[in-house]
């Protein structure tokens, strides 16, 4: 028994470790950032000598933070909310529907998530750029079109445990398809609408590239800033790390209050 | 909901015609024009399948596959590996398997962008500093080299989605039936015989997923490979989606970009069928 309890005070310390081991990298990152250029240039690897909060004043300014940050809460609540609405609705229309065609749509959304997205990336802003849709609304709608088959692919999937009979229930009771839908579907698929936000969120309030192609510099979003602002540092790391600091920040708050959820999250919209 | 019915349309319709105008069309548009020499905006010659052949040719584009593939197999390996290893430790009985999964999952909240900047510096400056601190010349230049570059890749890609892999590990790992371990160990199996014999087969389905999700992702790196090198030195660290990007949007060679993004999808699409063809099997064979 005790060598067993020694055995398993030893994992834990190795689990420690290897953990010490994975935020080294955010260690480095965040110590930095309140050095001076010699100050990095004498001593990477330990606290500073002396702590600034230049690097973080000019970063804020130069990554333009208030209207960077407000752009990208803007567009990822602004998708994550119609791809919500929408594909929720779809969900349950074509789950409800058990015909041919039916069939046929499903399965032409979740063939879409075999298209990888540097196979359209190039006649999409081709198009999009000819009706003048460059700009965040643009963006927002195409979030919509690459971010509804996987999410229409777990509402399909939990509607499955919602049985029919409640929706007959409340015809008789002379509820319409659309009432139905909004007062007693959708309240029921609330564990699945958290995992699709997630998940949504995530890949849409991270991701460079699309941003890059559509937005302009007035409307950047933080990830775009970053790439400018970093170009515009090289070799000055006390700057260049304040704002990689900054721009993380908000997602670590996020993370650790709703840390549950958003581990279920990733594993369910994962494993399904 | 009857397919005549006004609500089944109106229910579907919306992110119908937001697939279609954002995936299809610009997929079949795209595919009929790199057939042609079109320049991002119109064309004005039908070539057949000049840029195919010229694409297959194309000693800078079968380089970026060729990397791309190492880059996938050292990832899928390695990521898998640790990924399971991790899961294994956290689902331990012990007071910090909370708080580990919660950082070894953390990477995955930040974008490609922002972890590949990072790690540029930690590679840069403070593989650096920790190679001259200990004479460790290996630690020195890194990003410099190709052989570097690449393992820097590989070293990102590892540290960022082992622990994506690892949720997917513990979902598995914590459905094994308590009472199968415990019979087993009554039975006087120890701990790699009850790892081999009972969880392991049961964890099967996980490995499968994660092979995929590795291999899908290793395909589609775009953002990492642009922070952490650029594609350098010379190019040699450039992977399928950057030269892809490069050819389009540094050299304005449209079609001819379209027609290596027509043949990236294959690659990409081969590779899903591939998995669902085994799923389906193993459901099968069940």
């Amino acid at each position: 028994m005790k060598e067993k309890r020694r055995n398993k005070l030893l994992v834990e310390i190795c689990g420690i470790l290897l953990a010490l081991l994975w935020i080294s990298p955010f260690y480095l990152m965040i110590v930095n950032a309140f050095k001076t250029k010699n100050g990095i240039f004498s001593n990477v690897l330990g606290i500073p000598q002396e702590w600034t909060f230049e690097n973080f004043k000019q970063a804020f300014i130069d990554l333009d933070f208030v209207s960077s940050f407000g752009y990208s809460i803007f567009i990822s609540v602004a998708s994550v909310g119609i791809i919500v609405l929408f594909s929720s609705m779809a969900g349950y229309a074509l789950a409800r529907n058990k015909s041919k065609l039916s069939g046929v749509i499903f399965m032409i959304f979740v063939a879409a998530m075999l298209i990888p997205f540097q196979s359209v990336m190039i006649p999409l802003i081709s198009l999009f750029g000819q009706v003048d849709m460059l700009n965040p609304v643009g963006l927002i709608f195409m979030y919509l079109g690459f971010g509804s088959s996987l999410s229409i692919f777990l509402y399909h999937g939990a509607m499955a445990s919602i049985p029919v009979s409640l929706d007959e229930a409340a015809t008789i009771d002379g509820a319409n398809k659309w009432q139905i839908f909004w007062k007693i579907v959708f309240p029921m698929l609330k564990p699945i609408s958290v995992t699709v936000m997630i998940l949504n969120v995530i890949w849409i309030w991270n991701d460079y590239l699309l941003p890059s192609l559509v937005l302009d510099a007035e409307t950047a979003t933080i990830p775009l800033k970053m790439f400018f602002f970093f170009g515009q540092y090289t070799k000055q790391w006390h700057l260049a790390l304040a704002g990689l600091t900054i721009a993380i920040i908000p997602v670590i708050i996020v993370y650790f209050i709703a840390q549950k959820q958003i581990i279920k999250g990733v594993t369910d919209g994962a494993v399904k | 909901m009857k397919n005549r019915s006004v609500s089944f349309w109106l229910f579907v319709t919306p992110t119908l015609i937001a697939l279609g105008l954002v995936v299809f069309l610009p997929f079949i548009y795209g595919f009929v024009f790199s057939f042609t020499d079109w320049n991002g905006l119109k064309a004005t010659e039908f070539l057949g399948f000049a840029n195919y052949v010229e694409v297959f040719k194309d000693t800078e584009f079968l380089n970026s596959i060729w990397f791309t593939i190492k880059f996938a197999v050292a990832s899928i390996i390695l990521v898998n590996v640790i990924g399971l290893g991790l899961a294994l430790l956290v689902t331990q009985k012990m007071k910090s398997s909370n708080v580990l999964r919660t950082v070894f999952f953390m990477p995955n909240l930040i974008g490609g962008l922002i972890l590949g900047f990072i790690w540029q510096f930690i590679f840069i400056s403070a593989f650096d500093a920790v190679g001259s601190a200990l004479g460790m010349e290996a630690l020195r230049g890194w990003l410099s080299t190709t052989e570097t570059g690449f393992w820097g890749l590989v070293i990102l890609n590892v540290w960022q989605y082992a622990g994506y892999i690892m949720i997917i590990y513990i979902a598995y790992l914590e459905s094994v039936p308590q009472e199968l371990l415990e019979a087993a160990e009554i039975d006087g199996a120890n701990a790699f015989k009850r790892f081999w014999n009972v969880k392991f087969p049961l964890v099967a389905p996980a490995f499968t997923i994660s092979l995929f999700l590795t291999l899908s992702n290793a395909f589609k790196l775009y953002d990492q490979n642009l922070a952490l090198t650029n594609g350098g030195p010379f190019n040699s660290t450039q992977m399928v989606a950057m030269e892809i990007y490069n050819t389009a949007f540094s050299e304005f060679d449209m079609a001819y970009a379209q027609s290596k993004a027509v043949i990236f999808f294959i690659l990409v699409a081969a590779v899903a069928l591939t998995q669902v063809y085994y799923n389906k099997k193993r459901e099968v064979d069940l």
